[in-house]
């Protein structure tokens, strides 16, 4: 099908008129014109998706498979790579969720950027990580998708780094960007690896279709004694934690934050970060053959759902607390995936792509109106002043902390199920995390939306090690150039409001594609998934074994939910207990630990940075004191061979070139006297010669 | 010597006029300070040369090749005196001398 390249290149085209001539465009034609190109290059590629999804659900559910060859690409030996895109079930469900989600985003974009005299730039950028990321998703072999998985690292970098006159904008952009590339790192050499096997078994590829054949080849194949299935996928899922955010690569999303909010919301919760677990899905039929990497990787998941979700609990930023909630629903996520449960997997990734994308907006929504305040501490109240965002931002807290009907609560009970049926310990972490996040994030909505304003609010910073400080310097970046200083807030404008409208109902909703059997639902998610995840052995007949069971998780997780709630209810809006007490507990010593987020980061400091940075100075060192040496060493000497051959030039070589000279000199000066030019003179020589001769010859 | 001169004419007399000849070639143009002296010197030169090859083809086995070259020598004598005199005149044109003593311009 002609049209699925359209879908990646008119995003390209987008970003390629934007970021050349958009200056110009946005000087004389205006901003809207800026904004109307890219929300309508967006939203023209969300068409096409449509008419790409319509198209394959006309056809038989084994034969959904639409193709479009763009141009041989590598063909070097045993390689022969295409540009190629694919639409099938799978991608296709990512590519409606980013070209959607994405276009609101859009939208929103041009509410949120409204005095920043760079919206050209930002349109640019933002289209072109849509490219990278409809690239990423669409590829139809491993190579094309690296190249957006690295498109979509660059964008993000880009983007984190928007505001790039704050330094510690750009440094954020630079760990973000650092992280990822030790997950890329790890993501090429498990590509290499797979295709160096495969190649090895007169297999060479590394298109997806042919993989998902190929790979029954690698049973029994072994790299240093390791299953070659095992290995390449766990460098692969290396790569997935670091573009996911997964332990122990996580900590560059938090610090993304200081991105502008449309870029947190679109590219560090709803489309990049779910790169991670896109991939697994798209090569499931090879970590279906590593079980060793799907415990890996549901350990990690849950480790990190648990771990990043007791970090959220404390923070004061507002849009630090949705960080830690990405990672920890990414968590989620990868915990379905190491169950072998890919479809409920991607069914959250869509499902979170809305209620996190509506968080984060209407985390914008509010930090547009409180001036760039970020701090939850000086927010409050904003229930009356701001109905629309306060209704929207409500019904997505409602959905993350899974209440029912809402869509994370069919996404994320879906993945407790099946991590029971795998593991109850997996399903412990995860209810407890559920509870976890239903606490912080109801605590959010009660920071920011009911009680007193408190903007202005002086705050005591005595024990907040550098998290606060970081929260500042986020806030301080955009340094306010809106020169309105009044401190009325009130209702954003349509472009912030509608995209908020529009993502809440689709968090209200979405969850009803994936209604379980057990709740009489016919789940059509997993049914539109089943014929890609087919050859994973996803039986989904294993549900109606405990029924009763089911219903009992069910209602264990949403009551653990509404003890979250109520639990932040009392907490921050009775008052009845006081947070004090909490962060008191034990001494005081796990409210730092969450607070200063395990120390996580300064425990990279301390090692991986302070490592390199030691390591480093011990190279300089060696570099200065032998190295140098050896080289200035042998400098002296070459001066010293180089002052005896000059020497030796000089007397011997140069003596003897001049005494040639001499003696042709002089042989010449004696020579000439012979050359007479009188021609009487040459005769007689002539003569005597011949008369010589004649003589000679007669004796 | 007289007495002798009264038998036949042999070779040798032949030999005998052409080498005078040469002398007088070579003493001329040994001597000569004029150019077309020297000319008329080489001209002698050759012409002894001629008497030679004629008096030996014609006392020797040799049949008329001896004869041919003489007839060589006598066009190659006129093509050379052509060519020297007007060499002469050229070196007469230029230097306004034709003194071969004055004409040392290629002296080393």
């Amino acid at each position: 099908m002609q049209a699925l390249r359209w879908i990646v290149l008119l995003p390209l085209i987008g970003a390629a008129i934007n970021l050349t001539i958009g200056s110009r465009i946005q000087r004389s034609v205006g901003r809207a014109a800026v904004a109307v190109l890219g929300s309508g290059i967006a939203l023209a590629a969300f068409a096409i998706s449509l008419t790409g999804f319509l198209r394959l659900r006309s056809l038989e559910p084994e034969s959904r498979l639409l193709i479009d060859t763009v141009l041989p690409w590598l063909h070097v030996g045993t390689l022969d790579v295409s540009i190629a895109f694919q639409l099938d079930p799978l991608s296709a469900v990512m590519v409606l969720v980013v070209t959607g989600v994405g276009s609101l985003i859009h939208i929103y974009s041009y509410g949120y950027m409204d005095e920043d005299p760079a919206l050209w730039r930002f349109f640019g950028l933002l289209n072109l990580f849509l490219f990278a990321m409809l690239t990423l998703v669409l590829g139809d072999n491993i190579l094309v998708m690296f190249v957006g998985w690295e498109g979509v690292g660059l964008c993000s970098w880009a983007l984190i780094g928007f505001w790039y006159k704050d330094r510690a904008n750009t440094a954020a952009a630079d760990k973000a960007f650092l992280f990822n590339r030790v997950g890329d790192f790890a993501f090429l050499c498990g590509t290499m690896l797979l295709f160096w096997t495969l190649s090895g078994l007169g297999h060479a590829t590394l298109t997806f279709r042919e993989l998902d054949t190929a790979a029954a080849l690698l049973e029994g194949q072994a790299l240093w004694g390791v299953p070659v299935a095992t290995l390449a996928t766990l460098l692969l899922f290396v790569g997935a934690t670091g573009k996911s955010a997964q332990i122990p690569l996580y900590v560059w999303l938090p610090d993304a934050m200081a991105g502008p909010t449309p870029v947190s919301a679109l590219i560090h919760a709803a489309t990049m970060v779910t790169a991670g677990v896109y991939m697994v899905s798209r090569l499931h039929v090879l970590f279906s053959m590593a079980p060793l990497t799907l415990d890996v990787i549901a350990v990690t998941g849950a480790t990190t759902a648990i771990f990043a979700a007791t970090i959220a609990v404390t923070q004061h930023d507002i849009k630090k607390v949705l960080a830690y909630s990405t990672v920890s629903q990414l968590g989620y996520m990868f915990v379905a995936l190491g169950c072998g449960a890919f479809a409920a997997g991607v069914f959250h990734l869509v499902t979170h792509a809305f209620f996190k994308a509506c968080l984060f907006l209407g985390a914008g929504s509010v930090i547009h109106a409180c001036h760039h305040e970020q701090d939850m501490r000086r927010m409050g109240g904003l229930r009356s002043k701001m109905p629309l965002t306060f209704w929207t931002f409500l019904i997505s807290t409602m959905a993350i902390a899974g209440l029912p009907p809402l869509a994370g609560f069919f996404s994320k009970d879906e993945i407790l199920w099946k991590a029971y049926q795998h593991s109850p310990l997996l399903w412990g972490v995860g209810l407890a995390t559920a509870g976890l996040t239903a606490f912080y994030m109801f605590r959010q909505v009660f920071l920011v939306f009911f009680g007193d304003n408190r903007a202005g609010a002086v705050l005591d910073d005595a024990h907040g090690g550098h998290g606060a400080h970081d929260a500042h310097g986020a806030a301080a970046a955009h340094d306010d150039p809106h020169g309105h200083h009044g401190h009325e807030v009130h209702e954003s404008a349509a472009p912030i409001t509608l995209p908020l409208v529009l993502l809440a109902f689709g968090a209200l909703t979405v969850g009803w594609l994936g209604i379980p059997s057990a709740l009489g639902g016919s789940n059509l998610f997993t049914e539109w998934l089943a014929p890609v995840f087919a050859a994973a052995g996803e039986h989904h007949g294993a549900e109606h074994e405990g029924l009763e069971l089911e219903y009992a998780l069910m209602a264990v997780s949403v009551l653990v939910a509404f003890a979250g709630i109520t639990l932040a209810y009392l907490v921050y809006i009775r008052k009845s207990l006081s947070a004090d007490t909490f962060s008191r507990m034990a001494g005081g010593v796990p409210y730092r630990l969450s607070f200063n987020k395990y120390y996580v980061d300064e425990f990279y400091y301390g090692t991986v940075v302070a490592g390199g940075l030691a390591l480093s100075r011990a190279l300089g060192w060696f570099d200065k004191n032998v190295i140098d040496g050896v080289v200035n060493g042998a400098a002296a000497m070459v001066r010293g061979v180089a002052f005896l051959s000059g020497g030796i030039d000089k007397l011997v070589v140069d003596g003897l070139v001049n005494f040639t000279a001499r003696a042709l000199d002089g042989a010449g000066g004696a020579l000439r006297l012979v050359q007479t030019g009188n021609i009487n003179a040459y005769v007689y020589v002539l003569l005597i010669g011949v008369t010589a001769v004649l003589l000679t010859g007669a004796w | 010597m007289l007495g002798m001169s009264m038998t036949t004419v042999g070779l040798s007399h032949y030999l005998m006029v052409s080498l005078v000849m040469l002398c007088l070639g070579l003493f001329c143009v040994l001597t000569r300070r004029n150019a077309i002296g020297v000319l008329m010197g080489i001209e002698l030169i050759l012409n002894s040369a001629g008497i030679n090859f004629v008096a030996v083809s014609r006392y020797g086995s040799a049949g008329f090749d001896g004869q041919v070259v003489a007839v060589f020598i006598v066009v190659l004598a006129a093509a050379e005196s052509a060519i020297g005199l007007a060499v002469v005149l050229g070196i007469y044109r230029r230097m306004r001398a034709i003194d071969t003593s004055r004409l040392t311009t290629l002296q080393g």
